[in-house]
This record gives C-alpha cells, sequence and structure tokens, in this order.
C-alpha cells in the first residue's frame, strides 16, 4: 500500500488530459509540458532510491488483493527502466520544443506524448499480464498518433504498415494471455511464477509453447530478427523527436517485457527457451549491423542499428547468469541514453543540411565542430570503445558469455561491435570530413546552438556511467540478484 | 425536387427520446446490474448519431454546441479525480466506497463513488464515438 509507485503513470495521464483542453495555447503546453518532464525524472530517482533502501514497492489497485486485483510492482529493474524513460523523455521533450513544426503542436502533440509515457511507465511498473497488454495498447495507440502525425504520403504509407504490424501482435498478445490463464489460471506475475515453479517438468510442453508465443509478442515489438522488417521505415519517417523518443523508448518496452517473463515466470524449461533466445540474439545482432552497414542515409542507419543493440540486450538474458542480466540491464540504459542522443544529433544535422543523405553533405566539423565532436563521442560510445559507457555493457556480456562457455555468441558480438564502429565512423567521415558543403555564409546562417543542448546531458550521462561504472555494477548486480531469484518478487507482491 | 423528410423527421424525435432515456437508465442500473458507463454512452451517441443523420450536421450543431474532443478531456478527468480522492484518504488509487441512503421520494438508495467514475467513461464514450463518426463524415467538405 504505498501510492507513490503509482505516480509515474498517474501524472503523465492527467497531464495529458489537461492538455488536451489547452489545444490553442501552445505556449502554456509547452510550459506545462516541460515542467512535468523534468518533475518525472525527479520522482523517478527517488522512487527508485526509495526501492533500493526498502525493497520492493507494491500497490493493489482498488485494494483488490493481491492475486486477484491489479498489482502494480516497483522492483529494481521497473525503477532503473522508470528513470530511464523519464530522462530520454525529458531530452525528446526539449528537442520537440526547437524542432516541431507548430501545426504539429496544436493537434495534440503534447497530449500523445505523455500518454505514450503513461503506457511505457505502466509497462514497466505492472504485475499482472493482462495489464500489461493494456498499457502496451496505451504505448501503442499513441505512438501510432505520433508517427503518423503530419501526414505526408511517406509516413501514411509506413505507419499503415506499422498499425498492421502491432494490432496482429497485440491479437497474438491476448491469445497467449488466453492460453496462459487457461493453464495456469491467474494473470498475477508473482501468482503465475508460483505455479509455474510447481508445474512438473514433464507435463510443461504446453508451457513451452507459450513462452515461445510470448517472445514472438514481445519480439514483434522489440524488433528482434525475424520481426524487425516493420522498424527502419517506421522510424524513419516521423520528424527526430518523435523518431529519437521512439527508437530511445519503444523496443525497449519489448525488451523489457521479455527479460521480466523469462526471468520471473518461464523458469520451466530453461535450456530450450534459452538456447533459441540465444540463437535470436545473434541473428539480431548480426543482421541488424549489416543493414545499417549497407545503407548511405544518417537517420535510417540509426533507425536500423536499434535492431542490432536489440541483439546484445537478450544475449545477457539468454546467458542467464548475474553478471549477464547486469551487463544486459546496463546496455539497456547505455542504449535508451546514446541512441537517443545520435537521433537528436541526427536531427541537428539535419536542420543544418537540409537531408539526411550522408553523400549530400561534408565538412560539417569546420563549420559547426561542437555538433561533430558531440557526435564522435556518442558514437563511439556506441561503438564499445573504453572509457565511455558501450564498452563496460558489452565487456560485461563478453565476460559472462566467456564463463558459460557460449564462445560462437561472443565472437559473433565482438564482430558486430567491430561493424557498429565501422558505420559510426562512415556516418563520422561523410558528414564532418572533407570539405565543407556549405559555404561559409550559409554555414553562418545555419546555426546549431539550442539544437545541441538537449543531447550535451545524454553524452555527460553516457561519460559518467562508463566512469562510475563500478558503482553501476553494485546496483546492477543487486538487480540482477533480485531478477534471478523469483521468490522475492513472489513473496513482496503475495506477502505469504 | 425536394425530398420530403416528415416521416423520417418524426420518428427520429420520438425514437431518440426513447433511447436517450433508456440510456439514462442503463447508465444508472450500471456497476451492480448490467449497464454502465461504457453501454450507456454508447446508447447516447447512438440516439445523438440518428439525430445527426435524420436532420443534417450544421443544425444539431446549433442544438448540441459541445466540442468532443473537451467532452472526451472532461470526462477523463472526472473519472481519474474520482480515483485519486482514495489517495486523499490514504488508500490505494481507485478503491471505492459506497452507502445506502434513505432519501425521500425515492426510498433506499445506494450511493458509490463508482458513479463519478462511471460518468467520466459516459462522456469519455459519446465524445470518442462522435467525435470519430462525425470527424469521417465531415471530410467530404
Amino acid at each position: 500500500m504505498n501510492n507513490i509507485v503509482l505516480l509515474p503513470v498517474l501524472i503523465p495521464f492527467i497531464v495529458g488530459v489537461f492538455l488536451i483542453l489547452l489545444r490553442k495555447q501552445v505556449h502554456l503546453q509547452r510550459i506545462i509540458s516541460g515542467v512535468t518532464a523534468f518533475f518525472l525524472v525527479f520522482l523517478t530517482v527517488f522512487i527508485t532510491y526509495q526501492i533500493y533502501q526498502d525493497g520492493i514497492i507494491t500497490i493493489e489497485l482498488g485494494s483488490w488483493e493481491a492475486p486477484f486485483g491489479i498489482v502494480l510492482v516497483g522492483d529494481l529493474f521497473s525503477g532503473i527502466m522508470i528513470v530511464l524513460a523519464s530522462i530520454v523523455a525529458v531530452a525528446c521533450l526539449f528537442f520537440a520544443f526547437l524542432t516541431l513544426h507548430p501545426d504539429r503542436e496544436k493537434y495534440y502533440f503534447y497530449p500523445f506524448y505523455f500518454f505514450l509515457l503513461t503506457g511505457v511507465n505502466g509497462s514497466f511498473l505492472t504485475g499482472d499480464i493482462f495489464n500489461l497488454f493494456v498499457f502496451f495498447e496505451v504505448m501503442l495507440i499513441s505512438s501510432f498518433v505520433l508517427i503518423v502525425m503530419g501526414g505526408t504520403k511517406y509516413q501514411l504509407r509506413e505507419s499503415f504498415k506499422y498499425v498492421v504490424i502491432s494490432t496482429f501482435g497485440s491479437m497474438f498478445f491476448v491469445i497467449a494471455v488466453a492460453l496462459l490463464y487457461s493453464v495456469t489460471g491467474t494473470l498475477n506475475f508473482a501468482h503465475l511464477a508460483d505455479r509455474i515453479s510447481q508445474v512438473d517438468s514433464a507435463d510443461s510442453g504446453i508451457l513451452t509453447v507459450i513462452a515461445i508465443l510470448f517472445l514472438i509478442v514481445f519480439g514483434l515489438k522489440g524488433a528482434l530478427v525475424p520481426l524487425h522488417f516493420w522498424l527502419p521505415n517506421a522510424y524513419f519517417g516521423p520528424p527526430t523527436a518523435v523518431a529519437a523518443l521512439l527508437g530511445g523508448l519503444l523496443t525497449k518496452v519489448g525488451v523489457y517485457s521479455i527479460m521480466r517473463t523469462y526471468t520471473l515466470i518461464f523458469s520451466h524449461n530453461q535450456d530450450f527457451t534459452l538456447n533459441i533466445i540465444l540463437i535470436l540474439a545473434g541473428l539480431t545482432m548480426f543482421i541488424g549491423v549489416l543493414g545499417a552497414v549497407s545503407k548511405f542515409d544518417f537517420k535510417r542507419i540509426l533507425a536500423i542499428h536499434i535492431i542490432s543493440q536489440v541483439g546484445y540486450m537478450i544475449m545477457g538474458l539468454g546467458i542467464f547468469t548475474p553478471l549477464a542480466i547486469a551487463g544486459s540491464i546496463y546496455i539497456i540504459a547505455h542504449n535508451m541514453i546514446v541512441k537517443t542522443a545520435l537521433f537528436l544529433f541526427c536531427g541537428a544535422t539535419e536542420k543544418v543540411t537540409g537531408t539526411t543523405n550522408l553523400k549530400k553533405m561534408s565538412g560539417l566539423l569546420k563549420t559547426h565542430p561542437y555538433l561533430g565532436w558531440m557526435f564522435f563521442i556518442a558514437a563511439i560510445s556506441l561503438a564499445g570503445i573504453p572509457p565511455l559507457s558501450g564498452f563496460f555493457s558489452k565487456f560485461a556480456l563478453v565476460l559472462a558469455g566467456l564463463e558459460e562457455q557460449h564462445y560462437f555468441i561472443v565472437f559473433v558480438s565482438l564482430v558486430v561491435g567491430l561493424l557498429t564502429l565501422f558505420s559510426m565512423v562512415k556516418i563520422f567521415m561523410y558528414v564532418f570530413w572533407g570539405s565543407p558543403s556549405l559555404t561559409p555564409e550559409e554555414a553562418k546562417k545555419r546555426k546549431v546552438g539550442k539544437l545541441l543542448l538537449p543531447g550535451i546531458p545524454l553524452v555527460i550521462i553516457s561519460f559518467l556511467m562508463g566512469v562510475l561504472a563500478e558503482p553501476m555494477f553494485i546496483l546492477l548486480f543487486e538487480t540482477a540478484e533480485q531478477m534471478l531469484d523469483p521468490s522475492i518478487y513472489i513473496n513482496s507482491v503475495l506477502k505469504e | 425536387m425536394k425530398t420530403n423528410f416528415l416521416m423520417l423527421h418524426t420518428i427520429t424525435r420520438i425514437v431518440s427520446f426513447i433511447i436517450l432515456s433508456f440510456s439514462i437508465f442503463l447508465f444508472f442500473a450500471g456497476h451492480n446490474n448490467p449497464g454502465g458507463g461504457f453501454i450507456g454512452g454508447l446508447m447516447t451517441a447512438s440516439a445523438l448519431l440518428l439525430l445527426y443523420i435524420s436532420f443534417d450536421i450544421k443544425k444539431i450543431k446549433k442544438a448540441i454546441p459541445f466540442n468532443y474532443s473537451t467532452v472526451i478531456a472532461i470526462g477523463l478527468l472526472i473519472a481519474i479525480v474520482t480515483g485519486l480522492n482514495s489517495i486523499l484518504f490514504g488508500d490505494p488509487f481507485l478503491t471505492q466506497y459506497f452507502e445506502y441512503y434513505n432519501v425521500p421520494v425515492l426510498g433506499e438508495i445506494e450511493l458509490t463513488t463508482a458513479l463519478p467514475f462511471d460518468l467520466g467513461i459516459y462522456l469519455v464514450v459519446v465524445g470518442v464515438a462522435l467525435l470519430s463518426i462525425l470527424t469521417i463524415a465531415e471530410d467530404d467538405s
């Protein structure tokens, strides 16, 4: 009984509703949404600190007791995720202030921005699998609106595909939930974990099927190969502020759900399911990065890179040791921050040059040095150069893989790291090296100035996450141990 | 040739009145019996839609001058605020309270906090249904 864990879901919802009423006053909308976004960062940090101090916080909505009613559960993993989500949200919001077309702002951009946050935070905090479906829907419907907003021909075509695929995924989700309910008779995460752990491994066949069905559903949202095809085009269409938000948040919700369900609930036939996850992880990394290597468009390369990074996140889950899980969470954190920063710098570059095609721009380092170096730091962080955050996350994963003798996946991940570096350096060479494509007069007119501001804190966070890797890992090890011992979660929800 | 809609108009006036009153009955029946904000709202929307179809949009807009997106927002706010008041009493969000009262004329009735919550749902459903249908209908001009 602690309402504080509900606030990250409730506050964006209330603010979103208020902003509908203030549709015409764009300026007021900006002030309210900016203040709220900052407040959410402090609130989520405070909640996570409390979880770290006092253990898991739960709340039973409507006073209905745990396995019967819906519970919201804040454990360390959820806490870390909501903190990251609110940091990404703040950065994208301020970038939207600077770049968004006024018409878009009038057509309910900010309300749906906050409804999206409601769905994302709700998915991270819920302790009930059907409720997870509901929050997924809240998030998806808001993302439909944000992706299609503006209505250019390209956007309409690609978001139609996105809508169809997402709806298909949601249908599968309901089927999987129904199957799970018919087998176990419950929907509460803790109760499910409790019941499934008592099942004989001999008759767990149907449970394995359900587990794979959920993997398909979440894999579709999280863009695992071979369910990744919708992502590059859907994220290419909308304005950069939206693409950065979706790229930073949405796929991570899918990854979060996979990690949550596979650590907590589907603990019965792990030899089989974890192997499948490892294979998918390898495929996702490799095919994702190949797509990025072959493209010559700034925004598109970044969008495709999301896929390859999802592979790393799943890889840690497949190895399934505390170090690997900690590495997975580290790379989720690193990726949300750095990917958003890269998207924002891409948006700034687009604003300066008027294009995202790599071959049409060059020499920006001479005219816009700050943009160039900021991008460079974020890019090598993504590729995993020490002492930035990308290095330590991959280091943990590789170490865990070697300890558990998964040599092949370790090899794949190292090759993918190299190709990531290659594609980032490719962007850097085309965009920032060479003779300037803009004349000095043009360059003076097109200042980046303020456009860099939302991205710089993200780069600093990435740097700090690398320098402070030691305390980070203490926190992450505790998180991983909490996740690998489901009884902690079960006891705090069911209070047995 | 001007078509004569006399029959349609007369019947619509009567039928929409019946549907509207039945929708309010359904709305109050909800919570303990079949009915509630969602069904009541849908039925109200269907009655209003009947008016929109048989008369024309401009005329009905004069009679019902609401902006439906505002209606949605107000409905959502009512529903959330109803949930929030339980936080003030130190209970989890959405906890409901109810009490029986004796009211002259009506006799014993049950007052619950589920009712304002349902009212919020009702407004949201009416707003969403009409807003989406009218947006599609107005697309021609």
